[in-house]
């Protein structure tokens, strides 16, 4: 059951969803992710599930919408402009408090960008980008199986917390093969008594119940929108405690920090290990959740042994605006980047890690 | 003795918070007495819009959700696609359904989504204040048209219903008004109509209601049912656009 295939990433990520209880889908094409509304096309029926290609990504966000209110456990994709125009409908299932599982195989922006990888869509996953104060949980994997697990997981986390929540990855993720292990299959719940005994808020019908619910997003008073507000964060303030995942590698009081994930991670962790064979004391703190972000491997830096902490990121300083904030000026921070689609070489990131450590001294 | 008129166990013995000579009143006793009478109150869910009528679920004894602007023909798809022997309904005004959420119910038809969309027409935006909605008039007046829509600068009302027929994925449409007993009851066998065809999985349906805004035409209730029979149904014409029972083999 449990053998390793080799798979595209894009597919991956579909029988990561299948595999963690999902039967529905929502999808509209665009590159490069379309291969995810593809599989799921032919995946879905066979595995008794339901494939809904939309008219545009205002219409994925709002069926996948519905489908939530309704009971069913939804995943929908799309690619940074698709996720733009998603975004009103995230700001409503926050405020509904209706759980959605959403991927952003982003592409190089900002307008209609590049489908290479880019990093470029940071602040539009973890700082909203649809109105109101809300928060959605983010999630960046760095390799398939990393990928494959956290899609696995997320429909229960989102259950959990009744909110939305993003994976977030890029056109390499989307397009190479990698060997992964995929997860035994969960049986997803469909009958109405099964949808009503786990998500008791679900619109079912008001038969069989003693009960009427309703699905909200308008509260008249401004009292009770500030009560509900409260009421947001409040879970929010939880998920900040419960979510937060990261990994740290490289060495002991490293002199030099890195800080990366998806894509970039991977490339870091080679610079590390030449730096670390050359003498240089050098580490990674690599945030698999983007929202919340890791502040505590931050805290634990001791700026009488790390010289400087460096952004790498395919942005243009999205992810340093958090390093510096969780960093509050105790070290110095850099940024090594490129965007538009180019990925820095092992190479270009040493050269660059090593000036901005000459400059240093 | 046989009472003449009942209350409907589809609608909560509440106050609306509609206006004085508001359609929403009449509509929402016709089509939740339409679903109590099919005995289907206990597995119908409904999507309210945005609009003066996102509060429906206040007053209509079903399970209901909120919905962005115009997006209700979609979250109704996906609502229908977890239950798919649920009634499932949108209720939606002009400025919801014919401006911002055209591309929605377009492609429920599309599709042919077993729903059932309630398209309340009364040519403005009421929420916000009275502007000019798609389906205002040539030559009303409203808050964004203040001499009166001019074609030449805010394009022609457009009619809905007779777009939406041409479309193989409706299995029936029909316009109806709300201004005299007679129309109310022909609205009523409209509605029952369309639930019909969601019933026999026969594809989208959609029943056009002509209402008024008294508040925001700057009439008296009464007035407002005279300019709608003397305004509105000469431009949107009352009658059956689309109905394919009887087709199904």
């Amino acid at each position: 059951m449990s053998e390793k295939v080799l798979m595209k990433g894009n597919e991956a990520f579909c029988e990561a969803a299948i595999r963690g209880g999902c039967r529905f889908y929502v999808g509209y094409p665009i590159t490069p992710q379309s291969e995810i509304p593809e599989y799921m096309s032919h995946e879905m029926p066979k595995r008794g599930g339901t494939f809904v290609q939309s008219e545009s990504e205002l219409g994925s966000i709002n069926i996948s919408y519905g489908i939530a209110c309704a009971g069913g456990n939804v995943f929908v994709s799309s690619a940074s402009p698709g996720i733009a125009l998603m975004q009103e409908g995230m700001s409503f299932a926050c405020s509904a408090e209706v759980p959605i599982v959403i991927l952003n195989v982003s592409r190089s922006g900002p307008g209609i960008g590049g489908i290479q990888p880019a990093q470029a869509d940071y602040f539009q996953v973890t700082r909203g980008g649809g109105n109101g104060d809300y928060k959605i949980p983010v999630f960046a994997p760095s390799t398939m199986q990393e990928a494959i697990d956290i899609i696995y997981n997320s429909f229960e986390i989102a259950d959990q917390l009744r909110n939305p929540v993003i994976i977030l990855a890029d056109g390499m993720m989307g397009q190479m093969m990698e060997p992964v292990v995929l997860p035994e299959e969960k049986q997803p719940y469909k009958t109405e008594a099964e949808i009503t005994k786990y998500k008791p808020w679900a619109l079912t019908g008001t038969k069989n119940k003693d009960h009427r619910n309703r699905i909200v997003s308008y509260w008249a008073k401004p009292e009770e929108l500030e009560h509900h507000i409260i009421h947001l964060f409040e879970k929010y303030a939880k998920a900040e405690k419960e979510l937060v995942r990261y990994e740290t590698i490289g060495a002991e009081d490293p002199e030099i920090v890195f800080v990366a994930f998806g894509t970039m991670a991977r490339i870091v962790a080679e610079v590390i290990e030449i730096l670390n064979n050359e003498g240089i004391k050098a580490g990674m703190i690599r945030p698999i959740s983007l929202w919340p972000f890791p502040k505590a491997p931050f805290e634990a830096l001791s700026p009488e042994k790390t010289k400087v902490v460096i952004s790498t990121e395919l942005s243009m300083g999205q992810l340093l605006a958090d390093v510096e904030n969780s960093v509050q000026g105790r070290i110095p921070t850099r940024l090594i980047n490129r965007v538009g689609g180019i990925v820095p070489t092992t190479n270009e990131i040493l050269e660059r890690a090593k000036k901005i450590l000459g400059e240093l001294k | 003795m046989k009472p003449l008129y009942e209350p409907t166990e589809g609608l909560l013995p509440v106050d609306t918070s509609y206006c004085a000579g508001c359609g929403h009143g009449v509509a929402h006793k016709i089509i939740m007495s339409c679903i109590e009478e099919k005995g289907r109150l206990g597995d119908t869910i409904g999507v309210s819009p945005i609009g003066c009528s996102v509060v429906a679920h206040q007053f209509m004894n079903v399970e209901m959700c909120e919905s962005a602007h115009g997006r209700a023909p979609a979250v109704a798809t996906g609502i229908k696609r977890v239950h798919p022997n649920h009634l499932v309904f949108s209720y939606q005004g002009d400025g919801d359904l014919a401006s911002i959420g055209v591309t929605e119910v377009v492609h429920a038809a599309v599709r042919g989504e077993k729903i059932t969309t309630f398209f309340i027409n009364n040519a403005i935006y009421g929420m916000t204040g009275g502007q000019m909605s798609p389906t205002t008039l040539i030559g009303q007046r409203s808050t964004t048209s203040i001499d009166g829509r001019k074609p030449e600068i805010n394009g022609i009302p457009i009619r809905m219903s007779e777009l939406l027929a041409t479309i193989d994925g409706a299995a029936y449409i029909e316009r109806v008004a709300l201004n005299t007993p007679a129309n109310i009851r022909k609205a009523k066998k409209a509605v029952m109509n369309a639930l019909e065809v969601q019933e026999k999985g026969l594809g989208f349906s959609l029943v056009e209601f002509i209402s008024t805004c008294p508040t925001n035409w700057g009439l008296t209730p009464v007035d407002s049912l005279k300019w709608a029979a003397e305004n509105m149904i000469p431009y949107y014409p009352l009658g059956v656009f689309k109905d394919t029972r009887g087709d199904e083999k």
